[in-house]
């Protein structure tokens, strides 16, 4: 040493003699250190994989099917589940008191038949006696009742608890005002459920197939408590049954024998693959290795148009783009304005040229896939372009910008190939037809959400709504006054009071008028800019029949089968 | 001791190097703690900050509802409360968890990708140096002939076009022309599906190496005792494996602690090209989601990972060089 030795060294010198260790020992110390580590890292990784089997078809998987299911489910447990990646897998694991048809409509599903009361306000489920659970215990109806109480119950923190607020008490149990056990549904029998609401609701029947109503295993919940949708733990109603979940990879599910339709369920099992990138998806697609994907690229629409015609598969679907105004941020409480703005833009040019992959432009809120209805449109959705666009200036000019004195606006999106696209469109519409100096805001997500939570800090913002279930009311009921999705803060009393008769009315045709009427009145106080209605776009092997696009995008595995000779497996 | 004639207080050269390295190991240890707390608080701060939170939603919560799940996480207490939970948590062991896998604890997660993104990143390491340290002493034996210009060329290429367009090219080529390998994903842990996952990370790793053996390579092969060596006559072959590869090697090693750092941040893309489940694409998607515990047990765990790793790069540098210093 060069330096002398300082105390520690002394230390570690009279320890070092003491034991004698050899040269060399604390080179192969090191290296055992880093031998254990590889070794760790290559051993058993617990039971998230069991078996370690991933994506490799197993001989004894019988019939398959693979499935791209976009990102990672948040969770599989029904009622507290908000990601649409787990909404088809959920969807395949459990039913509701109804269920649905291929085409959309609602059909028979834990409940063979139901009655509805003179006055509209009160159900009678007659529950089947062959439904199982995939354990073989019966379903019954208090596995509906317990399942809807835990659904609105604010211990379990469901986003869409409120979906079912036709159901009597539902208000007062999310907030806190009255506990689970004061929500309007009983069991009368093991096999009778009876439902009361506030008031008749005509579409109530298409909420009972959405995963908040699905009934849910005492027997599990007791014994695991909110772990019970692990893999291992949960015990479903559907047509499948959970075998794995392997986070970040797959999920896997099987048929499931005590299905009481199980003999017509032709695919054995289901792999939901989980693939964020679309363009990933469809390398996987092409190679071979998916059947079915969740969507795909947009920039490759063309490509795949040209190749893949016959695999590809559009269809409308009940979701709405848009761009919403704060009303309450001058000057966006100017209706001029807000018209101006809306009527220049060319619907036409922007889902032909600049999203292209078949959208359909919007004149109206409610999207034209959601059935039997026909929706109120824009009055000038007829003008030619010329008359449309003169009539947008003499507005804004109205409303007192010009060329001199032009409208400063930030235009918020959130970060996407897409949004980022039609955000430039509508901009430079804006500015070619009324001078319009557009600032494009890109937030992350999150950061999005969090400045939507209040009006003065937007001006403008882009939004997209999906429709719970197949009636106009999921999609006008956010512009009433007190719903917590109002963004724009739109406040009309005849509006509110338009969608109330609505929801009380059981003729279907004056109940549509009603709505028809509420939709013209919203659209008349341009809240928020309709662009254009979304399309479920995906591929198809030529092999998977008896797929449908439906309208909201609900597939379910126990309608579709494999023309296994053409596979070749 | 006895019989050999000397007494324990007489400073014995040939102990020295062992007591430093002792000495020196033992102060890295006491200091990573610190380093690991700092990290810890950093990040824990600077993702709550970030604007958003876990709950937020495009379908929005009810209020009554938003403010349960608040107080249920503890996210309504003042930071340096929660900051002081999180570390006793840690101190069970327990990371807590996840806001947005609700049936998974964070511990399970990270346990679940570990050994993937480890297989993945160790493979891609052992390539990067093999083949790096191959193709560079190949280039440095015969320097600026067309063999050295072919292989820095092709390295350079490795350097220069990044892995997220690398990687769909190849599996384009591989996979969806070819046929021969698979697009992505682990399927059942078969080396077919390793093979693009692990080119496509170690190939700018190849690149550097090669460049760096090939430098130092040189260097050495112009020093005296190399000379020496071939001038007692040992075959080519010794020389260059016994007696010019240590030294030569002593960049590489210096490297490797950046390396680690470069593919565990390049693993997080390739793990998205081809769908590998490995703790890349938690630590993005936890970061977007505002999932607090999942990101900080994300970042404690690759932390600690750095830190032991660069902490065994020191240690073999120190035993293959015998100049170096504590």
């Amino acid at each position: 040493m060069t330096t002398a030795p300082t105390t520690l060294h002394k230390r570690l010198y009279k320890l070092n003699r003491r034991f004698l260790l050899p040269r060399g020992f604390l080179l192969g110390l090191i290296l055992a250190l880093g031998l254990a580590l590889g070794v760790a890292g290559c051993g058993d990784s617990g039971e998230l994989d069991s078996d370690g089997v991933l994506v490799q078809v197993s001989s004894d998987d019988g019939v398959v099917i693979r499935k791209g299911n976009g990102g990672e489910p948040d969770s599989l447990d029904p009622h507290r589940s908000e990601e649409t990646s787990a909404a088809d897998i959920l969807r395949d694991l459990f039913e509701g008191l109804t269920a649905e048809n291929p085409d959309g409509s609602v059909a028979p599903g834990g409940a063979e038949r139901w009655e509805l009361s003179e006055d509209g306000r009160v159900y009678t489920f007659y529950l089947r006696e062959d439904a199982r659970w995939s354990n073989g215990d019966p379903v019954v109806a208090e596995d509906f009742v317990a399942g809807l109480r835990r659904s609105v119950d604010p211990a379990t923190g469901s986003v869409y608890g409120q979906l079912l607020q036709a159901i009597e008490g539902t208000l007062d149990v999310v907030a806190g005002r009255l506990p689970p056990e004061a929500l309007g549904v009983k069991a009368i029998s093991d096999r009778v459920l009876e439902i009361r609401l506030v008031e008749p609701t005509p579409y109530f029947l298409e909420i009972l197939n959405h995963s908040t109503a699905y009934p849910i295993h005492r027997a599990s919940l007791a014994k695991y408590g909110d772990q019970f949708a692990r893999p291992g733990h949960l015990v479903s109603n559907g047509a499948y049954e959970l075998v794995e979940w392997v986070v970040q990879s797959h999920v896997k599910l099987r048929k499931n024998p005590y299905y009481w339709d199980t003999k017509n369920v032709a695919i054995d099992t289901v792999y939901f693959v989980h693939i964020e990138s679309p363009a990933a998806e469809l390398k996987r697609y092409r190679a071979g290795e998916l059947d079915f994907t969740m969507t795909l690229p947009n920039n490759q629409y063309q490509w795949i148009k040209e190749n893949l015609p016959r695999e590809l598969s559009v269809g409308p679907y009940a979701s709405v783009y848009y761009y919403q105004f704060s009303l309450s941020n001058s000057p966006f409480d100017d209706l001029r304005l807000r018209q101006a703005l809306t009527m220049a833009i060319d619907r036409k040019i922007m889902v032909e040229k600049v999203t292209g992959v078949g959208e359909i432009e919007a004149y109206s809120f409610v999207p034209t896939a959601v059935s039997g209805y026909t929706a109120a449109q824009f009055p000038w959705a007829d003008w030619p372009e010329a008359q449309r666009l003169a009539e947008a200036r003499r507005l804004y000019a109205e409303a007192g910008f010009s060329d001199d004195n032009p409208l400063e606006v930030d235009l918020i999106y959130n970060t996407s190939e897409n949004h980022k696209k039609i955000a430039l469109a509508v901009a430079a519409m804006w500015k070619q037809a009324l001078g319009v100096r557009a600032r494009l805001m890109n937030l992350e997500f999150k950061v999005m959400l969090e400045q939507r939570r209040d009006n003065s800090r937007w001006q403008v913002m882009r939004m997209g709504w999906v429709g719970d279930y197949n009636d106009p009311n999921t999609f006008l009921e956010i512009f009433h006054s007190t719903h917590g999705q109002n963004d724009p803060g739109f406040d009309d009393p005849e509006f509110d009071r338009l969608l109330g008769e609505a929801s009380r009315t059981l003729d279907p045709q004056r109940r549509a008028e009603l709505l028809q009427a509420a939709e013209a009145l919203m659209l008349s106080q341009y809240p928020v800019m309709p662009i254009y209605f979304s399309v479920i776009k995906r591929l198809v092997k030529p092999w998977v029949l008896g797929y449908q696009t439906n309208g909201l995008d609900h597939n379910y595995s126990k309608f579709l089968s494999i023309d296994t000779a053409a596979r070749g497996f | 001791m006895a019989g050999t004639g000397r007494t324990s207080d007489v400073w014995d050269d040939t102990r020295d190097k062992d007591t430093e390295l002792l000495s020196y190991a033992l102060k890295r240890f006491i200091g990573a703690w610190p380093t690991l707390l700092i990290m810890i608080a950093i990040a824990f701060f600077m993702i709550r900050v970030a604007p958003g939170g876990p709950f937020d939603s495009e379908r929005k919560l009810a209020p009554e509802i938003e403010a349960r799940m608040i107080a249920a996480y503890h996210l309504d207490e003042p930071l340096y409360k929660q900051f002081g939970r999180y570390l006793g948590g840690l101190a069970k062991g327990d990371f807590g968890p996840s806001f947005q896998y609700k049936e998974y604890t964070v511990t399970e997660l990270v346990m679940a990708g570990f050994p993937v993104s480890l297989r993945l990143g160790g493979l891609a390491m052992l390539l990067a140096l093999v083949v790096g340290v191959g193709a560079g002493t190949i280039a440095a034996l015969r320097q600026n002939t067309r063999t050295d210009y072919s292989v820095m060329a092709v390295s350079m290429t490795g350097i220069s076009i990044p892995n997220f367009v690398m990687a769909p090219l190849l599996i384009l080529l591989f996979a969806v022309h070819l046929g021969w390998l698979p697009a992505g994903g682990l399927g059942d842990g078969s080396p077919a599906n390793l093979v693009l996952p692990v080119i496509s990370l170690a190939l700018p790793q190849i690149a550097y190496i090669s460049r760096l053996t090939r430098g130092s390579m040189i260097e050495v092969l112009h020093s005296n005792f190399i000379r020496t060596a071939r001038a007692k006559g040992l075959p080519e072959r010794l020389v260059i494996l016994r007696h010019a590869l240590k030294p030569a090697l002593l960049p590489v090693v210096s490297y490797l602690g950046p390396a680690t750092a470069a593919i565990i941040t390049g693993s997080v893309v390739i793990e998205q090209i081809f769908g590998v489940p490995g703790l890349g694409r938690f630590f993005v998607q936890g970061a977007l989601n505002r999932d607090y515990t999942l990101v900080l047990g994300v970042v404690v765990f690759y932390g600690v990972l750095i830190i032991v790793f660069n902490f065994l790069v020191d240690m073999v540098y120190a035993l293959l060089d015998p100049r170096v210093k504590y």
